[in-house]
Formats: structure tokens, C-alpha cells, sequence
């Protein structure tokens, strides 16, 4: 008789082999880079090796930035959840126009660089931004009323525009395979929508969506753009101090002892959240898309559901929209007094993007810059799917061997780590034959991958051990051999979270600005790499280009995501 | 059939994409193995005139740039592939040179500049080498005496303006630093963080160098109550909040360099007679970045690196850097692109702080910055 998938309690698990791939690829690129820079770097002190992490823990500027980071990031986390899940539950359950083209529209905002998104922000909330010109002609106001840029609500807004993409995905796609019959069988009990609310779906709900939360707070945790670009200087996370003690004062070991707090406080957090997710997941069965989604019929409905749409757009797209109408319109200012800005509509800004005007070695045409963006995109699908799968396997049908209890926290850390130590960490690990990849294009896929890693495992986790063992053990008795059960009873049922996986990797990859953490070619520049070079440098053109640019970035994005969407090979509506 | 037709297209706009990767990956592979079978021969001293072209690894920082035609004289002569690798900011860079050196990642590195050159010298990352163009260069610039970090160009960290603003409003722009106190400007001015910028560190050391250490802060609170705006980065204070770049920000006035006008006419969209912006170059008012090259210790290729920096000091590449880098040339022999000249205002006497100073100060002015202005 064939031996049973599902593994009952024992010593090793038999699921090892799955761990082998992902923990040699973390070992080599993620443990052993970290454990040199670190190592290096505290070797430095002069005052021993405790001596950092003493200082780290009792200087008060230190604890500031750190109560500041655990308080901003936990705020960010709740407002996200918040807002996003309105969303989600509405893109699960009804049916509605334009549904996979809103999903796409608010992917974007998780890749565009944050340089550009503060651009974006400023276009409508700024000093000189839409809303504040509008008050201050109407209330007839000589300065703007609002102030957005280098406050706390504006590294909060950013946070909640970044990150609702990862609940509308990852809670989204849970929920949209709940078996109805479920809450219709409560109803029928007598329950109202908010006791069924409250008391049946939200607690099936947990498993997903505790996971977007951690994802959520971890990405928020480690925040170092929009509290640079959004929060101003007087705003500091632990990412932006590591930043500041390696690059600006050299003081590596502080430097590694604050990402080794940092690194110990993702430990801890997923420590928790793996004890909390083991508890949480229960077997479900989950159903096809077409026998859960419902029309919305009720007007109330309808008015709800479009208010609320229109909110969600409006965060997330109204900033896309400033962005990318903006690299159409040329604004002039000239010398003479009367006239203000001139302003009309050019396609200059896409025109010069082809144009090599100082014979520069490094020009790079657009066309270039989206290959490269994309061939590092899909190099870490590829990566990231054939890495994540079989430790989410592992983790999902084995999630009581000793190894699954000791690598599933694990692999949250690279998402934790910081990207300057991290880059380093490269440097000082990956530097000898073989293996001298320092300055290998190569790297950049691979720390992409790092990153989408946790993803991928994250969003195959839940839908795996949703999986009845008992649809597994009935397929095994019938004679089907363990590629056969997994061919024919998970891969039906993953198919969905597999697409959400290979999303967040594709999406990861093309955002990811890992110009400043990896030493980069030249050569081989991605679309983000590209406009940071525009806008470092003045000139209207040069604005004008990143923008461009940004919005071709935003663009690729859109169709990649919808591309996707309709991959939908292995949904569960065909089994 | 519409959603097929859709399909298609995406799935044909995916796979354009795909081919385009594929189109420039393969370039990728034999220029990595070209780096390492090229090694070796390296060595060889002097061999007249070697089949393969060696390979020279130049690190520098994201800025950098050189026309084809002047980098292809220098490949070309000594029959070398040059290839360069951009690692972040300076100081990222150069934190990366100090780290990697047991096992140089480069045989040259270029872009220190003189905030950071302490750390590189003190890192002991260079070997030294006195180039025999070093004698046309002045004195002035040449800041290491053991010529381990030789001098490339400079380039002025200054006040912006915007033009049309103080056109408008009748304004006088600000002739010293001091005149940012005045009511006048109140809440005109912005500039970057000298933590996490290095034009906003070098206008705190200008600060410093003409109120020294012991006025420098109390001028920086009266700088404050006059309602200054602090950002973190020249990006965010360039095109978000300064007016007179094409992001139409709020305030007039923003710290930049001397060559930004420069670059606003010559990347123009439409041809213009004169910048929207200049540059305050009154005396006592700009601090003066050099930046440096130096041949990284432990290099396997000491000749080519040698002829590597004297070709960065002479005339063909000093007089290609201003329209690739904006910034100036040290050898006084290179001549200037007539175009940048036009828009130009170099100052005659900018503020002064002594290499050694920085060196052993730098951290503390920086704690003492942040405590003073941002808490």
C-alpha cells in the first residue's frame, strides 16, 4: 500500500527534500552574505563585540527611532487592513465590469519607485498640488492649507497606497474560494450579515488574513524610501538610521548591531505569527470562483459598493493619473512678469527618451531598459516559484516535523533585513571563485528573489493547507502515486494563489531599486535604476523623462498584471 | 472574441518583451568570462601589443559618465576594455571600495570626493602615484600630499534662485549667507540634509567655514526661525519644493551647484536664450567639491590603472567631463564648451574648511546639525 501524503507526527518529516532547494539558496545568498557583514562589521568596534549593542539599546535617540518605527509601521498595518478589506471582500464575492483591470490598476502602485510616487503625491497634495490650489482660489487663502509633504499622515497615506494591493490579493483570493454555504447555513440559523460577519467568515478569514498583516508590517517595519522621500528628516525608521550610521557616519558596528535588533524583532514577530497560523488554519473546502461570486443587485449595494470603489481608486490611481498626464503636458515658465506657465500638451519627454544628446557611453534606449526590467522580473518568477513551492509544500502538509517548525519563521527574514547591510553583506561574501558574483548581473534577479521569496511562500501557504488531507488520502488509496495526487488534486486547488504568488514576484522584481544595495552595470539598467538617473539631474527634460519613464514602468505593469490574471489554467472552477 | 483578441495582444506584448531581454542577456555572458580569462594575462608588464584586449574595472559612483568616442581613444591606445561599475552614492561607493579591499573589486576607483576623502585614507584603500600630468594641475586642488587620491574636477555647491520670482517681486537675491536671516527671505529658502546629501553637507561645511564652530549653529537656529525647509534628498528639494525647476515648487531659493542653470538650458524642451534659474557665487557663499581618483591597493593590473588616471587628467576626457558631468575640469589646459561657458558663474573665493578639520569633525557636526535644527 501506498504510503499516505499527509504525515502523521514524527521525527524528521518526510517532506525534507522539499527544504533542500530553498534552504541551500537562502544559506548561500541571504544566511552566509548576512553572517559576513555582520561578523566584519562588529570586528570593527574597538570596544568589543557587545559594546554596539549596548549603545543601540541605551541611547535615547536610538529607542526613539525605534518606538517611531514599531509605532508607524503597526499604524500603517491596521489602516491598510482597514482599508483594503471592503475591497477584498468585494472582489471576492460579486461579479462586477472592469474587475481584473481595477486589480491591475491598483497593482501599480507597489512598483513605482518612491521618488516618483512623492512626485505623484505633490502633484495633488503639495504646496502647489491640485487640492491646495483649488482651496486657496476658493477660500481665497494666500498660503496652501494643507501640508502633506514631510508629515506623519504622508508616510501613512504612502504605507496604505503601497501595500492594499497585498490585502486585495492575498484576503481577496482566500475569500473568493470560501464556501458559501458556510454563512448561508448561519443565516439560516437566524444569524444578521454582522454576526455571520463577525462570527463565521472573518474567523475562516484569519489565516489570510493574518498573513497580508505580517507582510504588511514587516514592509512598513523596514520602510525606507517614503520616510526618507514622504517623511523628511525629522522622521527616521531603524532602516533609514542603519542608512545613515553605515553611509553617512561609518559606524558599521552600529550600523550592525541596529540590524540585528531589526532582524531580531522580524524574528520574534514571525515566531508569533507561525504559532498564531498554526492554530488559525483549519481544512476548508473551497470552491470554485463561479459558484461564489454573486451580481450586485440591491441599488444600496450598488452605491456602497461604488462609493467605496471610488475611494479605493482614488488613493490609488488618482496619484498614477497626476503622474502620467504630467509627462504629456510641458509646464513653462517665462522671463516676462504677465504671462504665468505656459502649458500645453508634448510627447517631447517620450521623444528624448531615444535620443543619445551628449554621446553618452551610458545612454540606454527605453526599449533596452523595459527588457532588462522584464528578464529580471521573470528570471525571479521562475526563481522564486520553483524556490517557494516546495518550502510552502513542506510547511502546508508537514507543518509539525522539526524542520518546518524551525525554518518556517526563518523565512520571513530576508524581507526584514535591511538592503544596504544586505548589499554589503555581497561584497564582503560572494567575492571568490566560483562564486565572485560582486559585479554579476546575475545578482540582481537573485536579491529580487530574496525578497519575493516570502511572498510566494506566504500567498501558496494557506490555499495548501486548506487542501482536505482526506481528498489526498482518498486519491492515494485509489492508487494515484504522490506526483499523480499532486498533479491532479493541489495544483487544481493552488492554482489561484500560485497566479497571486507569481504576481507579487513579477511585481517585486520590477519595482525593486537595487541600484543602491548591489554594485550595478551600467549596462544593464532597469526601468526604476532609469529614472533615478533622470531625476538626479536638473533640466525640464530630464524631470520630464522620469516621468515618462514612470509612467511606461506603470504601463508594463498593467499589462503584465492582466496577462496574469488570465493564466487561469488551474483555477478550481475546472475541477 | 474580444477577450481573445486582448488576450493576444498581451500575451504578444509579454513575449516582445521576453525577446528584447533575451536580445541583451547574451551580451551579458561573454563580457563576464572576457573579465576573467583576461585576468591573468593582465600581468604580463608592458606586452607590446596583446591579441585579446585585457579588461580595466573602473568603480565609481551612479553619476558618472564619459562620451563613447573619448572612452574608445583610450580603449583603443591601449588596446583595453574598460568596464565600469556604478555602486550607489558616493559615500555607498566608497564604503563598498573600504569593504571589498582584501579582494579589490576594481583596480580604479574615481568619485571620492573631499567630505569623504578622510575615510578613504584612513581605510588606507589607495596606492600612491604621482602622475606626471599631477604638475598641471594647481596646487589648490591637490589636497593629498602622498598623491594616493589625485584630483579630477570640482564643482561648486551654491545658492539656486529662481529668476522669475525675484524679477516679480522686486527682490535683490541674496548676496552672503548671512542675508538669508533677513525678513525678506523668510520661508524662501530650501536645502537638503547634510546626513543624507552630500550638496546639503557641503553647505553646512560652507556654514561652518565662514561662521566657524562656534557661530555655525546658532546661525543654522536663525535660519530655522526664518522659517528654512529641510529635505532629505537634492531631488526632493530641486523639483518638489524649489520653484524654479520644473516641478514648480513653493520656494525661490534651494541649495544646488553652480552648474544647475547650465543643465536648465541645455536640457531645455524648447531652445532658450537664458536659464530660469542662477547661481549665487558671491564670495563666502559656496563650498567647493573636488573629487579624486586613486588606484585601488592590491590592483593585478597597476600599469593600465596608472594610464587610466593620467588619461582622466588629460585634455581629451578633462574636456568631455562639464556636458557628461556638469562638473569643472582641475587641469587648467582643458577648455571649457562654450555653451556651458555662457551660463557659468564660477566663484572667485568659496568657503573654506581645512581638509584635516572635516576629517576629525565630520560625525560630530553632523550629531550636533540634527540635534540643533531637527529635534
Amino acid at each position: 500500500m501506498k504510503l499516505l501524503p499527509h504525515v502523521p507526527r514524527t521525527s524528521i518529516g518526510k517532506s525534507w527534500p522539499l527544504w533542500l532547494a530553498p534552504l541551500a539558496f537562502l544559506g548561500l545568498f541571504y544566511f552566509y552574505p548576512l553572517a559576513s557583514i555582520l561578523q566584519i562589521s562588529l570586528a570593527r568596534s574597538q570596544a568589543g563585540f557587545m559594546a554596539p549593542f549596548i549603545e543601540a539599546l541605551t541611547s535615547p535617540s536610538i529607542l526613539r527611532v525605534l518606538r517611531f518605527t514599531v509605532w508607524q509601521a503597526t499604524l500603517s498595518t491596521l489602516l491598510t487592513l482597514i482599508f483594503g478589506l471592503p475591497g477584498a471582500f468585494l472582489l471576492a464575492r460579486y461579479q462586477f465590469r472592469g474587475k481584473s483591470l481595477l486589480l491591475a490598476l491598483t497593482g501599480i502602485s507597489f512598483v513605482l519607485p518612491t521618488l516618483v510616487v512623492a512626485a505623484a503625491f505633490n502633484a495633488i497634495l503639495g504646496p502647489r498640488g491640485w487640492v491646495n490650489l483649488i482651496l486657496m482660489s476658493l477660500f481665497d487663502l494666500g498660503q496652501p492649507p494643507i501640508q502633506f509633504v514631510n508629515t506623519f499622515t504622508a508616510i501613512i497615506t504612502a504605507h496604505v497606497f503601497y501595500n492594499t494591493t497585498i490585502v486585495l490579493r492575498i484576503v481577496g483570493d482566500f475569500w473568493s474560494h470560501l464556501d458559501p454555504r458556510l454563512t448561508q447555513a448561519a443565516q439560516s440559523l437566524g444569524a444578521n450579515r454582522w454576526q455571520t460577519l463577525i462570527y463565521v467568515t472573518l474567523p475562516l478569514l484569519l489565516p489570510a488574513i493574518t498573513t497580508a498583516a505580517l507582510l504588511i508590517f514587516i514592509f512598513n517595519f523596514t520602510s525606507f524610501g517614503v520616510v526618507l522621500v514622504l517623511g523628511g528628516p525629522r522622521f527616521a525608521t531603524l532602516e533609514v538610521e542603519i542608512y545613515n550610521q553605515t553611509i553617512s557616519l561609518f559606524n558599521l558596528p552600529l550600523a550592525a548591531a541596529l540590524a540585528f535588533l531589526q532582524l531580531t524583532f522580524t524574528l520574534a514577530l514571525t515566531i508569533a505569527y507561525t504559532r498564531l497560523s498554526n492554530r488559525l488554519a483549519r481544512p476548508l473546502s473551497l470552491r470554485p470562483r463561479r459558484y461564489v461570486q454573486r451580481q450586485l443587485t440591491s441599488w444600496r449595494g450598488r452605491l456602497l459598493a461604488a462609493t467605496y470603489l471610488g475611494l479605493l481608486l482614488g488613493l490609488l490611481t488618482l496619484p498614477l493619473i497626476a503622474l502620467v498626464s504630467r509627462s504629456f503636458i510641458s509646464v513653462e515658465s517665462r522671463a516676462e512678469p504677465a504671462s504665468i506657465f505656459n502649458i500645453r500638451l508634448t510627447l517631447d519627454y517620450y521623444r528624448e527618451l531615444h535620443i543619445n544628446r551628449r554621446d553618452s557611453l551610458f545612454f540606454v534606449p527605453p526599449t533596452t531598459a523595459i527588457g532588462v526590467s522584464m528578464g529580471y522580473a521573470l528570471t525571479t518568477v521562475i526563481l522564486g516559484l520553483s524556490l517557494g513551492l516546495p518550502a510552502a509544500w513542506a510547511l502546508a502538509n508537514d507543518s509539525d516535523s522539526p524542520m518546518s517548525r524551525a525554518f518556517d519563521p526563518l523565512l520571513m527574514l530576508p524581507l526584514g533585513t535591511s538592503a544596504v547591510t544586505l548589499g554589503l553583506g555581497f561584497i564582503v561574501a560572494l567575492d571568490h571563485p566560483p562564486m565572485d558574483w560582486r559585479a554579476s548581473p546575475l545578482l540582481t534577479p537573485l536579491a529580487h528573489t530574496l525578497v519575493a521569496f516570502p511572498f510566494v511562500v506566504r500567498s501558496l501557504t494557506p490555499a495548501l493547507r486548506s487542501i482536505r488531507p482526506r481528498l489526498r488520502q482518498a486519491a492515494a488509496v485509489l492508487g494515484a502515486s504522490p506526483i499523480q495526487v499532486a498533479r491532479h488534486i493541489d495544483l487544481p486547488l493552488i492554482g489561484r494563489a500560485l497566479l497571486v504568488a507569481a504576481t507579487f514576484a513579477f511585481t517585486i522584481s520590477l519595482g525593486e531599486f537595487g541600484a543602491t544595495a548591489l554594485v550595478a552595470r551600467p549596462e544593464y539598467p532597469t526601468i526604476p535604476v532609469m529614472i533615478y538617473r533622470f531625476l538626479s539631474q536638473p533640466g525640464a527634460l530630464n524631470y520630464g523623462q522620469a516621468l515618462a519613464l514612470s509612467a511606461i514602468l506603470a504601463l508594463f505593469t498593467a499589462l503584465a498584471m492582466l496577462a496574469i490574471e488570465r493564466f487561469r489554467i488551474a483555477d478550481i472552477g475546472e475541477f | 472574441m474580444n477577450k481573445r483578441i486582448l488576450n493576444k495582444i498581451l500575451i504578444t506584448s509579454i513575449m516582445l518583451a521576453m525577446l528584447l531581454s533575451a536580445a541583451c542577456a547574451p551580451q551579458a555572458a561573454p563580457e563576464a568570462t572576457a573579465a576573467q580569462t583576461a585576468a591573468p594575462q593582465a600581468t604580463t608588464p608592458g606586452g607590446e601589443t596583446p591579441a585579446a584586449p585585457r579588461t580595466l574595472k573602473v568603480m565609481t559612483h551612479d553619476s558618472f559618465a564619459i562620451s563613447e568616442a573619448v572612452l574608445a581613444q583610450f580603449e583603443a591606445q591601449y588596446n583595453v576594455k574598460v568596464q565600469f561599475l556604478k555602486s550607489g552614492d558616493t559615500g555607498t561607493a566608497l564604503n563598498k571600495a573600504i569593504l571589498s579591499r582584501n579582494n579589490p573589486l576594481a583596480d580604479v576607483f574615481y568619485g571620492v570626493d573631499n567630505t569623504f576623502l578622510s575615510r578613504a585614507l584612513d581605510e588606507d584603500i589607495f596606492e600612491a602615484y604621482t602622475s606626471p600630468l599631477l604638475a598641471e594641475i594647481p596646487q589648490e586642488f591637490r589636497l593629498d600630499a602622498q598623491n594616493r587620491a589625485l584630483p579630477v574636477d570640482y564643482g561648486d555647491v551654491c545658492l539656486n534662485y529662481d529668476r522669475k520670482y525675484f524679477d516679480e517681486k522686486g527682490l535683490t537675491p541674496p548676496e552672503s549667507l548671512k542675508d538669508l536671516l533677513k525678513p525678506e527671505y523668510k520661508g524662501l529658502l530650501v536645502v537638503e540634509n547634510p546626513a543624507t546629501s552630500s550638496p546639503g553637507l557641503a553647505f553646512l561645511l560652507a556654514t561652518i567655514g565662514v561662521f566657524g564652530e562656534e557661530g555655525y549653529l546658532d546661525y543654522w537656529k536663525g535660519l530655522v526661525a526664518n522659517d528654512l525647509l529641510v529635505v532629505n534628498d537634492w531631488e526632493t528639494a530641486y523639483y518638489t519644493e524649489f520653484s524654479g525647476s520644473s516641478g514648480k515648487g513653493p520656494r525661490p531659493i534651494v541649495v544646488s551647484y553652480n552648474s544647475s542653470p547650465a543643465f536648465e538650458v541645455i536640457y531645455a524642451e524648447t531652445p532658450m536664450e537664458e536659464p530660469p534659474t542662477a547661481a549665487v557665487v558671491a564670495e563666502n557663499t559656496c563650498f567647493r567639491q573636488i573629487e579624486f581618483v586613486g588606484i585601488l591597493k592590491g590592483t593585478q593590473n597597476r600599469n593600465l590603472a596608472e594610464k587610466w588616471v593620467d588619461f582622466m587628467l588629460s585634455t581629451p576626457f578633462q574636456e568631455d567631463m562639464p556636458l557628461q558631468m556638469f562638473v569643472f575640469p582641475v587641469n587648467p589646459q582643458a577648455k571649457l564648451d562654450e555653451a556651458f561657458v555662457k551660463f557659468l558663474s564660477i566663484p572667485t573665493q568659496t568657503a573654506q574648511v581645512a581638509p584635516e578639520q572635516i576629517a576629525a569633525r565630520r560625525e560630530q557636526w553632523l550629531k550636533d546639525w540634527t540635534e540643533a535644527v531637527l529635534r
